[in-house]
């Protein structure tokens, strides 16, 4: 297999030669030539999954571990296909966080964890940092796979690719990001991704659910749903967590659907050809009309799709990393 | 037993003394102060150029954590580390396994320190039984047992009413509340400061106002009973904001900084250590703005003390997920460290105000003895070598518990020794003073 056909046309800053790095533990510490690299390489990895045998050796005799203490069907389902695809050795653990409470520490479950030499760990955590934590314990690669509301870099990495697949550059592009912006790990990696990569970041949403200081992201924050979406290329709308928000971060689901949530009307500000994404789970009718989620210029599908190709591009890059640093 | 302490630099700012002294001393007592003393049979102690020699340092804000918490710091242990750190008396706050709101647990502790004979040890009393925050402990009994003061520290009093009560009764004992301005409804499950850098690293913040809102509260309250009341570890540039006020209006405040808090900002959140939980604490590390705020109000006299808050917990507590580690981090050892290096030598303040916050103004506020080395005083002395080259070693601290997130500093400035009573608690070899 090989990674250095890049398609024609990407419209990204030239790719690096490697990913040097032991972990991926968030977009925070990617060079846009790093971001361009894994895009790029996830091409090839798409062909792939387009195979009648859509396996390749390249991760044969290397162990994963997909470690997660919350429930995600979405993206473990999504790592698990692609180790598969690379022919990894594939474990899955799933930690309900009632059991973490009994007194083992993550620490711990990482060092039994470590004493069966596992290659890399792909970690699902509450807390902000779990990565950070893990990799200072851990020889194995650690690839974040969400960590509390800190980053999501996968999926802003299969964002990425889903934009660039359809408008073939991300620079210049405006992009809006709706919703939850104050709990939200995939809002995090995203404008790291985005305005690294030189996109048109807004964000958009209750002032009760914009963080301190985004600005400084280099970024444009509003409250008003039409000046987000005007002239949009893409509208990238953010789950709200159905359970603590009503009442206390805005008075009911239903004046947020009134105010912000993304209607054909209000679409008709954005560009004609605007994209649609979601990272899901979504909840129809409070943050994404169901006519928009299931309409032509929704991408949400794709963009689950690209999250296997994606992921094998890291997982393939992180393993020619280890490697690199063994061999050094 | 004579000691004549000779060659050193005296700094007393409560007898106005600043210059090159002996000092005598007369077994725990000071005998005399002046210069070129006869040796008179004296034991000589050549202070090298330079030194200071100063009356005792006073840390009124330290968690000894004995009784119940013996894994992380002891009253042996924790006043090991203060005498390292030059301090020859520490107040400890009342929130032990059980609670110190009764005599019982007061004597205890007193016990304690007299078995390790190191540092003096002030015990403060709980503000609420149990420091739940519902009825009134037994505070002229605590007094009465050695208490010097009370304190919900941990939490803030619960309720307006319940701090404007305990102020009221500790008027009439003379003794302040010492208060950890916090609103909780602000504060809610916040574990760093609500900026640019928690919100970067995605931690739930705690913004400056939800401790200004308990540092007005208190204000007002003090205002109402004409009661001291003291603001712990003060880290908001609006809370300096209202002390200074209140002190324009001649309300009987008081209020303390910690080193952390006029050293780091929210930015070691990230760096170096990302999500390094030795830079949790509460009230939380702020931004360069507060931090700065911090600084001046020490400069200009708003600021009366500096206090560590010393807070050991074990390693094992404080290596976990940033959200789900204890608040807090040791400080006996690095204060002084610190402040020579930080406040000092970088022309903030001179040496003199640098006594008064660490030892004159902490005693004057607890009314406890010591900041002064008045001839008859108790031999409470620190000598410091403002020159000295310092590196923290996290793993050489005195305390039981390592958490610090100053391991690895470099600073200059330090302790060389410390007299309680006139005996030797602690020479450091690195700086050469015979004692
Ligand atoms: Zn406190
Ligand atoms: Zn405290």
């Amino acid at each position: 297999m090989s990674t250095e056909a890049p398609e024609q046309g990407m419209g990204l800053p030239p790719a690096t030669s490697a990913l040097r790095h032991k972990d991926l533990l968030g977009i925070d510490q990617l060079s846009a030539g790093e971001i361009a690299l894994v895009l790029e390489t996830a091409v090839a990895m798409k062909e792939i999954g387009s195979r009648s045998i859509k396996k390749v050796p390249a991760l044969r005799g290397k162990t994963v571990v997909n470690l997660f203490f919350e429930p995600s069907t979405r993206t473990r389902t999504s790592f698990e296909i692609a180790e598969k695809r690379l022919s990894a050795d594939t474990l899955s653990i799933a930690i309900a966080s009632s059991s973490v409470v009994k007194g083992e520490t993550l620490i711990d479950t990482a060092r039994n964890l470590e004493a069966m030499n596992p290659d890399m760990i792909v970690l699902r955590h509450a807390s902000s940092g779990a990565c950070h934590l893990l990799s200072r314990f851990c020889r194995s690669a650690i690839i974040n796979a969400g960590d509390g509301m800190h980053e999501h870099p996968t999926q802003a990495l299969l964002d990425a690719f889903t934009i660039v697949e359809r408008r073939k550059r991300l620079a210049g592009l405006k992009v809006a990001i709706i919703g939850d912006l104050l709990h939200s790990r995939v809002l995090r990696s995203n404008i790291l991704l985005l305005t690294k990569m030189g996109a048109d970041v807004w964000v958009c949403g209750p002032p009760t659910l914009i963080p301190t200081d985004v600005t400084r992201f280099g970024v444009r924050a509003t409250s008003r749903v039409d000046e987000a979406v005007r002239d949009a290329d893409v509208v990238m709308l953010l789950r709200i967590q159905l359970e603590r928000m009503e009442g206390a971060f805005f008075p009911s689901l239903r004046e947020y659907f009134e105010v912000f949530g993304m209607t054909e009307a209000r679409l008709a500000l954005a560009r004609p050809d605007v994209l649609i994404m979601h990272p899901g789970p979504m909840n129809r009718g409070v943050e994404i009309a169901s006519e928009v989620a299931d309409g032509p210029r929704s991408v949400i599908l794709d963009q689950v799709a690209n999250g296997v190709a994606v992921r094998m591009a890291v997982l393939y890059l992180l393993a020619g990393g280890v490697e690199h640093e063994e061999a050094a | 037993m004579k000691r004549l302490l000779k060659g050193g630099r005296v700094i007393d700012p409560a007898n106005g003394l600043d210059g090159e002294f002996d000092v005598l001393i007369d077994g725990d007592r000071i005998a005399r102060v002046g210069k070129g003393l006869p040796i008179d049979g004296a034991e000589v102690v050549e202070i090298p150029a330079g030194f200071l020699v100063t009356p005792g340092l006073i840390d009124i804000h330290v968690h000894l954590r004995e009784p119940g918490q013996e894994h992380k710091e002891t009253v042996a242990t924790g006043t090991a580390s203060a005498v390292a750190g030059g301090f020859t008396a520490v107040a400890c706050m009342p929130n032990t396994s059980p609670v110190n709101d009764n005599a019982n647990v007061t004597s205890f502790i007193l016990g304690k320190a007299a078995e390790a004979n190191l540092a003096r040890v002030y015990p403060i009393g709980a503000v609420s039984r149990g420091q739940k925050g519902e009825l009134l402990a037994d505070i002229a009994e605590l007094h009465k047992a050695g208490c010097v003061a009370i304190t919900d520290d941990g939490h803030p009093t619960a309720t307006a009413l319940l701090l404007r009560r305990a102020l009221e009764y500790a008027g009439m004992l003379g003794i302040p509340v010492i208060e950890h301005c916090e609103d909780t409804s602000l504060k809610g499950d916040g574990v760093a400061h609500e900026g640019f850098h928690a919100a970067a690293l995605g931690l739930r913040g705690i913004p400056g106002a939800c401790e200004a809102m308990g540092v007005e509260r208190g204000i007002l309250m003090a205002e109402l009973t004409n009661s001291h009341f003291h603001v712990a570890h003060m880290s908001a540039r609006a809370s300096i904001r209202g002390v200074r006020k209140a002190k324009e209006a001649g309300i009987s405040v008081s209020c303390e900084v910690a080193p952390h808090h006029f050293t780091l900002t929210d930015e070691a959140l990230g760096t170096p250590i990302p999500y390094d939980t030795n830079t949790k604490m509460n009230p939380p590390l702020r931004e360069a703005a507060d931090r700065d705020a911090m600084i001046r109000g020490i400069q200009d006299g708003t600021v009366d003390v500096i206090a560590t808050d010393h807070a050991p917990h074990h390693l094992d507590e404080k290596n976990v997920e940033f959200d789900r580690a204890p608040f807090g981090i040791v400080g006996l050892e690095t204060c002084v460290p610190l402040t020579f290096d930080r406040l000092v030598h970088t022309g903030i303040i001179g040496l003199r105000r640098m006594v008064e916050l660490l030892s004159l103004n902490p005693s004057r506020i607890l009314h406890v003895p010591g900041g002064t080395l008045s001839v008859g005083a108790a031999a409470d002395i620190s000598i410091l070598a403002p020159d000295l080259a310092v590196r923290i070693d996290a793993r050489a601290l005195r305390s039981k518990s390592k958490n610090t997130p100053f391991d690895g500093w470099e600073m200059r400035g330090g302790v060389a020794a410390t007299i309680v009573g006139g005996r030797p608690v602690y020479v450091n070899p690195a700086a050469g003073v015979a004692l």
